[in-house]
């Protein structure tokens, strides 16, 4: 029973999934659902996090297939941490499109996808099985692109088809990265391939395959010379649906880079090198691109492939306290780009621009508000005590330990640029005096909405900022987290013990 | 056989790359097609190739005595075809409305998401 608990997030949302199908044209009903749905998943969530933490990692093989026979579902701390974030993210963002999401999308089926994605997600984290990992790779980017479609907007349909392209390119890229590692090792568990990939003789070939990950990966999780879709994509849906695009796709990539590169393979010198010179560039380019932006959507599309860079460059130097920094960073940054999404959304609906030199007034208007988005704002920052300064600390100490120079210099550089951006984002949207905005007709302003609505609006984005908050001042405890989690994925034998029940 | 079979997956992931670097939106499809089959056709290969040689066990014996034809890359490439072609009709439909909308074939004239505003 104990142990059956590692597949209920999968269980739920695909209930949730199903069920809210039959309430295909009645929206009020697939709202209620939704929320209440994703509260129960949280619940869940939060008891495997629970048992993960008491109990060490625990594992389950689907159909009773001993491993590495089966494929396997394992929740260690690492995934059960992320699948605990995907469920607050999930929740809040449920809540968010109940509100912000006109019915006219909701009516094609936006609840029972968006809860199949949760379901992609959910999976991604809780698998242990490659070939698994890769069917639910295909479910997210299956169900995004629906996502992504909803409405059919002409701006909708060029970002999708960008999105879809590059997309299916990575996974036909680590389908065939799968392939070549099945063909060396004949083995497609993850904690089995850990020994036999180890044995390989052929060495050479174990390294293309390392890179085909990486590439793979990469495009999943926007990295340097493989990011262009995502500003070309993002700022193109609403709101909910970059909210939850921003604050998990890209890092279901970045999850799966940590565990290939620190279960399966062994990061040699040169892997070590590609990765740091790709988060330094990743760094340098998302910062270089988010300053010259005005729209406030593509400005924060290219905070998050700045910030991906922090997590890579963890991964890059290797070390425990260097993983640390990454996962904490992770855990930070899921937080706070669905919060900061949500956020332009909001904005969205008080003034119907995205353009930051066309707002203004925000502050006079709503000093309320505006003082609750400056939370996530500059958290995202990382203004001390706010959660984003303290995993920066380990990345550039542990820099700084490394003789990683360069790399200490692109975290400043990042760090400060994404200071600047902000600071200009407060100063064009909230402190300025704004032009006249011509009235939309028809639009649905957020003072002309009903109070449900408004609540369904702002409740997540003050739930997901006290969290923010938490992650600030509570930060030893994330801290403990994040150090048990990098202890567990660079001394792997609980892992693989737990799996193949050694 | 391999070397046959080699050779082909190269040709289809050389045609796909090609077809995906070409400007047009359906030549884009086939692309994708082409080099999804390339793929599937890798695991096939990587699986070791035998001939006539089922994975059934001896009635006599209780491990496999001589080579046989590993069962389960097929079951991973019915997976993928399946998936695939899920996706491909997806991108059938999406490519139909976007020319529909945006009104153009050509890929590089599909550039309002990227233009700086």
């Amino acid at each position: 029973m104990i142990e059956q608990l590692v597949i209920y997030p999968l269980v739920i949302q695909m209930l949730l999934a199903i069920v809210l199908m039959f309430f295909w044209s009645r929206i009020k009903w697939q709202r209620v659902i939704s929320i209440i749905g994703s509260v129960v998943n949280l619940g869940m969530a939060v008891w495997l996090f629970v048992l993960v933490w008491q109990n060490g990692t625990q594992s389950i093989q689907a159909g009773n297939w001993e491993a590495p026979f089966g494929i396997t579902f394992v929740a260690d701390t690492f995934a059960a941490t992320l699948v605990l974030l995907t469920s607050i993210a999930g929740l809040a963002v449920s809540s968010f499109s109940a509100g912000s999401v006109i019915s006219a999308r909701l009516k094609f089926g936006f609840f029972p996808i968006y809860h199949f994605l949760l379901l992609g997600l959910n999976g991604a984290f809780l698998t242990g099985d490659i070939f698994n990992l890769y069917v639910w790779f295909e479910i997210i980017i299956i169900t995004s692109f629906v996502l992504l479609t909803i409405g059919g907007e002409k701006a909708q349909l060029e970002g999708a088809v960008k999105y879809f392209t590059l997309n299916i390119l990575a996974s036909i890229i680590f389908l065939t990265a799968i392939a070549v590692l099945y063909g060396l090792t004949g083995s497609l568990n993850m904690a089995d391939l850990a020994s036999k990939v180890a044995a390989v003789e052929n060495r050479t070939l174990v390294q293309v395959n390392a890179l085909l990950f990486l590439v793979g990966f990469g495009i999943k999780s926007a990295l340097f010379p493989l990011y262009f879709w995502l500003p070309a994509s993002y700022h193109t849906p609403p709101s909910a649906v970059s909210a939850i695009f921003g604050g998990l796709l890209t890092k279901v990539g970045v999850y799966a880079l940590i565990r290939v590169f620190t279960l399966i393979f062994e990061v040699d010198p040169f892997l070590e090198n590609v990765l740091l010179a790709v988060a330094v560039l990743t760094l340098f380019s998302g910062a270089v691109g988010a300053i010259v932006q005005n729209n406030i959507r593509k400005i924060f599309s290219y905070l998050v492939i700045c910030h991906i860079g922090y997590m890579i460059a963890g991964l890059g130097m290797m070390t425990e306290v260097a993983i640390t920094g990454a996962i904490f960073y992770l855990i930070h940054d899921i937080m706070v780009k669905t919060n900061l999404f949500m956020v332009s959304g909001v904005i969205y609906k008080i003034k119907a621009n995205h353009n930051i030199r066309k707002l203004g007034d925000l502050y006079a208007e709503y000093p309320k508000l505006s003082l609750l988005f400056a939370v996530p704002l500059f958290s995202l920052v990382g203004v001390p005590p706010l959660s984003g300064f303290w995993p920066k600390l380990s990345l550039i100490s542990e820099g700084w330990n490394t003789e990683n120079f360069t790399v200490i210099a692109a975290i400043l550089f990042a760090s400060f640029i994404t200071l600047v951006v902000i600071v200009k984002l407060w100063g064009e949207v909230f402190w300025k005096t704004g032009e006249k905005l011509p009235e939309v007709r028809n639009f649905p302003y957020f003072n002309k909405l009903s109070k449900v609505k408004r609540t369904q609006m702002l409740a997540p984005i003050i739930f997901l900022t006290l969290v923010t908050l938490y992650l600030g001042f509570g930060a030893g405890n994330i801290q403990n987290l994040a150090e048990r989690i990098a202890f567990e994925l660079m001394d792997n034998q609980e892992y693989i013990n737990t799996v193949l029940r050694k | 056989m391999e070397i046959l079979l080699a050779v082909m997956i190269g040709t289809l992931y050389a045609a796909g790359i090609y077809m995906i670097l070409r400007r047009s939106l359906v030549k884009l499809i086939i692309g994708i097609i082409l080099l999804g089959n390339g793929a599937n056709l890798l695991i096939f290969l990587l699986g070791r190739i035998a001939k006539g040689a089922p994975p059934i066990i001896p009635e006599d014996s209780k491990v496999f005595l001589e080579a046989y034809s590993d069962p389960l890359p097929q079951a991973l490439i019915l997976t993928a075809i399946v998936i695939s072609f899920g996706l491909q009709s997806f991108a059938i439909v999406l490519v139909k409305r976007a020319h529909k909308v945006v009104k153009t074939d050509d890929l590089d004239e599909m550039n309002a998401t990227d233009e700086y505003s």
